[in-house]
């Protein structure tokens, strides 16, 4: 093991010192000289024809330098969506165009329709209020069973609000529904995957740069893919050639989906800094990020699970509307469709799925994928109607999962609904978690609670969830117009020290920390010598960036097959600096030796040698040390996990606090513990804010009532417990170098089932006939449940 | 424009300001000390907690003319003076306390404050006591443990890894 | 924000003398105000900016009662009113301790958010809002949400509390703001027994004259367990229905008689 950490070493992350000391770097801390803001001006109705637009009183106004409207974009392209879904009757999904700036209609409140460009932030906030807008405003379209019924549309040109009605898998529809029909027992959900705002706490924020002299663009921005926000504003947007346009995000502070996509407003910075031949910044206050960033979940969904009389599933079918918002954001036709539907068999034998998804455009903020993205709302409703048929049919929920799921020796498990699991065991999961939760002890908790007056329930889930997101030949299949590899480049300076550029981007995951500890296990090196370069696509091959859980499994991956070539070609040099053959050449801890001899260089002198080619064979080998790789993998990764939770309910109140939360998930091989385990509790608060607290509400007219930290609830440290987090049990993935799986959205896709659970096993405990209540279980819900209950 | 004058960091600063300058913007705008963070504009998220007179205060909440002769301190000044980190910075560190890092100059600045005012604080104490910052990345967990660790309270009991 | 000047006086006189010219607006400890001028909601000419003053500032102990001036924090009410148990818990619990160490109880009055705590605990100790031009009963000061019974230009130097025999104060916070969903503060004095209540009414801080005629006889929570509130002209919210204010309204009161120390 190399001196200070390779694989599997707590290391601390060497990121901190700057996050720690005030010196990271994010978008908006950049100032250049000469720059000027943008500021835009936002429909504040959600859905209108816009008569005019009149921008002559603002552009007349103190240092206001331009004004841009949808007009001054109508030549150019729009956002596109990643996905293409065919509907269950072969038609194309309907895919309206998403322009920069919104023109001829406003469609959410928060939608663009002008942006000035000003010397300060303050001059272009009041020239915006001297825009003079006329709006014919229309009903808007919100509830999703009405836009789909109604004949009021989003977008009038495509004549419905239905985007798509996919069915997954078609071909077992019929088969589906006869199952259920002949089922000895049928439990019937109806229950929604409450929206959400991924609230990342660093605001977007773009910077447009032009340099009139070499035409070249540069955008600074919140992203965590830079590549492919390059991809879409040069292939798709603007039409700037990728050579032309150079995309940089620094530090970014956080971003769990919401900054993966491109934005209008990254346009329009790029835009206007080639009209004015300035720097153009806009940063997003919070109030904008609600209004316009896009949001997760937003489903409505009627499960059905049909089991025979010893309570084995025979089928799972499901009916969901998935809201879309106002436009298509770029993953959002994928998120509802092949990141949910392929998870609906869950870690269980069923042979039988059927789901059917509508998407929905409604005068709401366009949603997209968040933390989990699809798999938390399978995970959901599967595991809220496995425990309800636990109760139903009088069966311990653990059981009955245990009953169902896969087991050890049935891998590779092709599952009903599509995937084909490598690994797993989710009974070893179940044993541990019961172990380290101390299940034993919860009556004894629950008399305790009792005595106090508050309810306690215990809460159980197991998930399986497909991340690592690729490979290409898949997710083409699956209507993807990008590839989902992803590339390294490992370069060895001439003094021995190296440089690594990876595709994936850090807003948080650590990057710059574990991936040297992987290159430097492989090298026999010291982690310091190996520095990560990321976030800037003049800097890295290639990329498709960080999300669904892949950094490490795809990227990772990357960096391996790229160290793995230099151990190649070191090794040939090393066997010319050695005068044998490579094959007599063995590479350990950092130094090629001759077998049987006591004859060796060292790693960083064949690096020197490598640079300083004196007496080299060039004929033979390039001078240099570097090499890139492009990895695809072969599958998906498929973590998987048992969680339980127990909470307490003060009953007069309906208020709910979790008392303890246990996560044990299989994650393969574990590079980094410590980071892992950050990862999970992460995942876990979003979970647990998203059953108790976090919740999107848009009024009948389209207004965002939840706007802003004063209505729409974070979870915060009083909140939450500390929670018990166990990877122990890890199965190798079995189709990547690391044998490593995603960690990233676990705790997010299997803690809210686990609470509801809990939740409703309290309220059971104490007497009430409630089998089930909508996320958020707010303390209102909650009470107003408990009113209604026999 | 108005003058005014006051120590950060140590350092003594005079500036001419407008009327209408948070104390947030002057640091970052005009000192270009960009580690005091903006994540919301209702005065909840605490990313730009500072110190005034040594108690913490949200600096995007205070005009700066109202710290005019006041004692600023921020994110910047916390290191030990040979550049090291400081005790709580060092235990946010040891204990992966801050993922993204957007936060985290508010929650050390909030941590160093209340171990000022608590030295031993328990752990419902911390999470009371940061109900006024706020983190996405770590769901608390290791925040409120680097704090418990960082006033050398033992922490290895608190579960995992 | 819209641009204005700060004008910091350092004498009640002074700052009075400057709330009289127009669209100027005091400014206490800003935790309020400044949000809303952030989304330019405001466009004050000036604000004149109370903390300051030193006259303003501080707890003192009168006869039976505690006098707190105006500009005095959150976080020094806390520590000063030690006197007066129940209130310098009230204060631990507003808002954050970044808003504690800025948010003045003076701002907190004259703002009279539906949600504030101290309105509750001014009403419930029977208090004496003091300005510069005179002495107003807190039952006689607070008409309303957002509506008091201050006169344009008139600042909030002080306020009086006749310190109970015993009192509590009991918060079910709005999960995302921290506001009080329903507050209740209830207050024993030996001539009967005063309850507060915040959050809860479209009408803004006010008594519940039911609780305290059958706390005033029976100072225990079971006085009021035949009692029902009525959810008329309650609030209803993203947070809350009248009903569930309705029935907070008096599981609170209860806790705060159980808690009263």
């Amino acid at each position: 093991m190399p001196k200070d950490g390779g694989i599997g070493a707590a290391t601390t992350r060497r990121e901190d010192v700057r996050f720690l000391t005030g010196k990271g770097q994010y978008s908006d801390d950049i100032r250049t000289f000469g720059e000027c803001a943008a500021v835009f001006a936002r429909s504040n109705v959600a859905n209108g024809t816009i008569k005019s637009i009149n921008t002559e009183a603002a552009a007349a106004m103190p240092g206001v330098l331009a004004i841009f409207t949808g007009e001054d974009f109508v030549e150019v392209g729009g956002n596109p969506a990643g996905w293409a879904i065919v509907s269950r009757d072969g038609e194309p999904m309907k895919e309206p165009k998403r322009p920069v700036l919104a023109h001829g209609k406003v469609r959410h409140v928060g939608d663009a329709y002008a942006a000035v460009i000003a010397e300060t932030v303050q001059q272009g906030k009041d020239a915006v209020e001297a825009i003079e807008i006329d709006i014919e405003e229309h009903d808007a379209v919100i509830n999703m069973a009405d836009a789909l019924s109604g004949t009021n549309y989003v977008h009038d040109e495509i004549g419905t609000n239905q985007c798509f009605d996919w069915g997954w898998i078609e071909d077992n529809r019929a088969a589906t529904d006869e199952a259920i029909k002949g089922a000895h027992h049928v439990t019937t959900l109806e229950l929604v995957n409450n929206r959400l705002v991924p609230n990342a706490m660093e605001p977007r924020c773009s910077i447009g740069h032009y340099n009139t002299g070499t035409g070249d663009y540069t955008l600074h921005t919140t992203s965590q893919n830079p590549h492919l926000t390059r991809l879409l504003i040069s292939a798709f947007v603007m039409g700037i050639p990728e050579n032309k346009l150079t995309v940089i995000a620094p530090d970014v502070g956080g971003g769990f989906g919401s900054k993966i996509y491109h934005y209008g407003e990254e346009a329009l910075v790029l835009a206007a800094a080639k009209k004015l031949g300035r720097t153009v910044k806009w940063t997003s206050d919070r109030s904008e990020a609600f209004l316009t960033d896009a949001h997760g979940r937003d489903h409505v969904t009627k499960i059905e699970l049909a089991m025979d009389k010893e309570g084995n599933f025979l089928a799972f079918r499901t009916e969901t509307m998935a809201n879309v918002g106002a436009y298509l954001s770029n993953f959002s036709t994928a998120t509802p469709t092949f990141l949910h539907g392929t998870l609906m068999a869950g870690n269980y034998t069923v042979p039988l799925v059927y789901v059917n998804v509508k998407t929905v455009f409604t005068n709401t903020a366009p949603v997209d994928a968040y933390r989990g993205a699809g798999r938390p709302e399978a995970t959901y409703s599967l595991e809220r109607v496995i425990d309800m048929a636990a109760r139903e049919i009088g069966m311990d929920p653990t059981e009955l999962r245990r009953k169902n799921f896969i087991k050890p020796d049935q891998y590779p498990y092709a599952s009903a609904a599509g995937l084909e699991y490598d690994s797993g065991n989710y009974d070893a999961l179940m044993d541990q978690m019961e172990k380290v939760s101390d299940k034993a002890g919860f009556a004894a908790r629950r008399a305790e609670s009792e005595s106090k007056g508050l309810l306690r329930g215990f809460g159980v889930n197991a998930y399986i969830e497909a991340c690592g997101i690729a490979p290409s030949n898949l997710v083409g299949i699956l209507g993807s117009r990008v590839g989902l590899y992803d590339a390294a480049t490992v370069r060895v300076n001439a003094t021995g020290n190296l440089s690594v550029m990876v595709g994936a981007h850090s807003h948080g995951q650590g990057h710059e920390t574990v991936f040297p500890q992987v290159v430097a296990e492989m090298l026999g090196i010291d982690a310091q010598s190996i520095d990560i370069v990321h976030g800037d696509t003049s800097k890295i091959p290639f990329g498709m960036g960080t999300y669904g859980s892949r950094s490490l499994a795809v990227c990772g991956s990357a960096v391996v097959r790229a160290t793995e070539k230099i151990i190649l070609k070191a090794t040939k040099i090393a066997a010319h600096m050695l005068e044998t053959e490579e094959n007599n050449v063995e590479f350990n801890d950092g130094t090629f030796s001759v077998a049987g001899t006591n004859k060796s260089v060292s790693f960083g002198e064949v690096a020197l040698k490598a640079y300083i080619p004196h007496e080299f064979p060039i004929e033979a080998i390039e001078p240099g040390l570097e090499e890139t790789a492009f990895y695809d993998p072969a599958n998906f990764t498929y973590p998987s996990g048992a969680y339980c939770c127990e909470v307490e309910i003060d009953p007069e109140t309906g208020k709910v606090s979790v008392d303890r939360m246990t996560a044990v998930d299989d994650f393969g091989n574990v590079i980094n513990p410590l980071v892992v385990t950050g990862q999970v509790h992460g995942g876990l608060g979003q979970g647990i804010g998203q059953a108790l607290v976090e919740n999107t509400t848009y009024d009948d007219d389209g207004q965002l009532l939840s706007a802003s930290y004063m209505d729409y609830t974070m979870p915060r440290a009083d909140d939450l417990p500390f929670y018990t987090v166990d990877h122990s049990m890890g199965n190798a993935c079995t189709h990547n170098p690391l044998g490593v799986k995603g960690c990233g959205e676990a705790g997010a896709i299997g803690s809210p089932p686990t609470v509801v659970n809990a939740v409703i096993d309290a309220l059971q405990s104490g007497g009430k006939n409630i089998t089930h209540i909508d996320m958020p279980m707010t303390p209102h819900r909650v009470w107003s449940a408990m009113q209604n209950a026999k | 424009m108005t003058t005014i004058s006051m120590t950060v960091n140590g350092k003594t600063i005079s500036e001419n300001v407008e009327g209408n300058t948070l104390l947030s913007s002057f640091l970052r705008e005009d000192l270009r000390m960009t580690g005091t963070h903006i994540g919301c504009d209702t005065s909840q998220c605490g990313a730009c907690v500072v110190h005034v007179n040594g108690e913490a205060v949200k600096s995007c909440t205070m005009f700066v003319i109202e710290a005019d002769g006041a004692e600023i301190g921020t994110i910047e000044g916390q290191a030990n003076n040979d550049g090291s980190l400081n005790v709580v910075q060092q235990a946010f560190q040891d204990h992966h306390g801050l993922q993204c890092g957007f936060c985290t100059p508010g929650m050390v600045m909030s941590a160093t404050a209340l171990l000022k005012d608590n030295p031993k604080p328990s752990e419902q104490e911390i999470r009371e006591y940061l109900e006024g910052n706020i983190c996405r990345c770590t769901g608390y967990h290791n925040i409120v443990k680097s704090i418990m660790a960082a006033s050398g309270q033992d922490v290895s009991k608190i579960a995992a890894e | 924000m819209y641009s204005f000047d700060i004008e910091r006086p350092t004498s009640v006189a002074d700052a009075v003398a400057a709330l009289g010219s127009e669209d100027a607006q005091a400014l206490g400890g800003g935790q309020t105000l400044i949000p809303t001028l952030k989304q330019r909601l405001a466009s004050p000419s000036a604000l004149v900016s109370l903390t300051g003053i030193s006259d303003m500032q501080g707890t003192t102990s009168e006869g039976g009662a505690l006098r707190i001036g105006g500009a005095t924090t959150h976080a020094a009410v806390m520590a000063g009113a030690s006197s007066y148990p129940a209130l310098a818990a009230l204060a631990a619990n507003i808002g954050d301790p970044a808003v504690r160490n800025r948010g003045t109880i003076g701002g907190s009055l004259a703002n009279n958010d539906p949600s504030a705590c101290y309105p509750a605990a001014a009403l419930a100790s029977g208090a004496t809002i003091i300005t510069n031009a005179r002495e107003i009963a807190a039952d006689d000061y607070f008409q309303g949400m957002f509506d008091t019974a201050l006169e344009e230009g008139e600042i909030i130097t002080g306020v009086t509390l006749p310190v109970p025999e015993v009192a509590n104060y009991q918060k079910f916070v709005q999960p995302a703001s921290r506001f009080a969903l329903v507050g209740v503060f209830v207050a024993k004095y030996a001539d009967g027994v005063r309850v507060a209540v915040t959050g809860a009414s479209n009408e803004g801080v006010h008594r519940w004259a039911e609780a305290e005629a059958a706390l005033s006889s029976n100072f225990s929570a079971d006085a009021i367990a035949d009692l029902t509130v009525s959810a008329d002209n309650l609030i209803g919210d993203l947070h809350g229905s009248p009903e569930y204010r309705a029935h907070l309204v008096k599981v609170m009161t209860g806790r705060a008689v159980k808690a009263a120390f």
